[in-house]
């Protein structure tokens, strides 16, 4: 999951929340919009595909000046 | 001044470069594909506007990683010139040769129409022949232009005299009604620490020609081509000679 930082204004977020009151959704506070990835890899151990996956979010999959990023791991079916 | 224009999958505004450097000022050009792994022997190096890879995942994010800027990267470690505009500006932030990030317009738009500029410096090959205080006009053409960095990075940048271009009324003046993107401190370029780094968001290559009405951008490849007959950058063509 790569997310806006929360000290970076999210206009798209912003945007989204409005026309979601507009809609009537009346309760509610605030909308970030993010994206999320699902990566298919190999690993010898869980420690192992966070290290990757680290690595991942670091070097491509979010901007450390704009968004913040974490992930869940799931074992795929042998 | 031998140039090198850099054409990645999505590149649109490569030919206009290409055009004011090779026809309107008579300078060899070089088209250096993505692929390609060798900046030949250029004293400049251009990073034109577009939509590099479709912009997948950030504009700018995929093409900082592709083969070329590797050599853009050597190019530019060894003092070599780099010009980056619009998304050439956004896969220099993404590379890292810039400081920032850039974030979608604060209006949520992609804005296309002419913005005023100021130049903050003049010792820099790209804007010597320009005043301090110079407001140019030039076109915009982004939805992704808002330029952030944290507070004490901005600070840092002021300190060294990166910011090299501010979004300014047409007097001059700072406003924030003239800020077409929300970028902070009004910054429309940037250049790194050594200055042989810019990159700015506003086209200059589709205002250098008086057909077109407006010759505002003539001013960054005039400089350019005085800086480099200066010597600047000469090194680096030297070491790829």
């Amino acid at each position: 999951m790569v997310y806006p930082r929360r000290e970076i204004l999210d206009p798209q977020g912003k945007a989204i929340a409005s026309a979601l009151s507009r809609l009537g959704f009346a309760t509610v506070e605030a909308v970030r919009a993010g994206k999320s990835f699902e990566v298919e890899l190999r690993a010898d151990d869980q420690a192992g595909a966070e290290h990757i996956l680290s690595d991942m979010g670091r070097r491509l999959l979010a901007n450390p000046i704009t968004e913040d990023f974490w992930f869940e791991l799931e074992e795929a079916e042998p | 001044m031998r140039a090198g224009v850099v054409v990645f999958p999505g590149s649109n505004c490569d030919h206009d470069v290409y055009h004011v450097l090779a026809h309107v000022l008579a300078q060899p050009v070089d088209w250096l594909w993505h692929e390609s792994s060798d900046a030949g022997g250029c004293d400049l190096i251009v990073l034109p506007g577009g939509f590099s890879y479709g912009d997948y995942l950030r504009a700018g994010a995929m093409a900082a990683l592709s083969p070329v800027m590797a050599a853009v990267r050597r190019h530019a470690d060894r003092g070599g010139l780099v010009l980056g505009i619009c998304n050439g500006f956004q896969i220099l932030l993404e590379s890292g040769l810039l400081p920032g990030a850039m974030l979608r317009n604060r209006d949520l738009r992609f804005s296309s129409r002419d913005v005023h500029v100021r130049v903050e410096r003049n010792d820099l090959p790209f804007t010597r022949c320009c005043e301090v205080g110079q407001v140019l006009r030039m076109p915009i053409a982004h939805a992704e232009g808002n330029y952030v960095h944290s507070e004490a990075e901005l600070d840092r940048l002021e300190a060294n005299r990166q910011v090299v271009f501010t979004y300014v009324d047409p007097r001059g003046a700072l406003d924030d009604a003239a800020n077409p993107n929300g970028s902070a401190r009004a910054i429309a370029g940037i250049c790194n620490e050594a200055g042989n780094v810019c990159a700015l968001m506003p086209h200059p290559e589709r205002a250098a020609e008086a057909v077109l009405g407006n010759v505002a951008g003539l001013w960054l490849f005039q400089s350019l081509l005085a800086g480099v007959a200066a010597g600047v950058g000469a090194g680096a063509a030297e070491v790829l000679r």
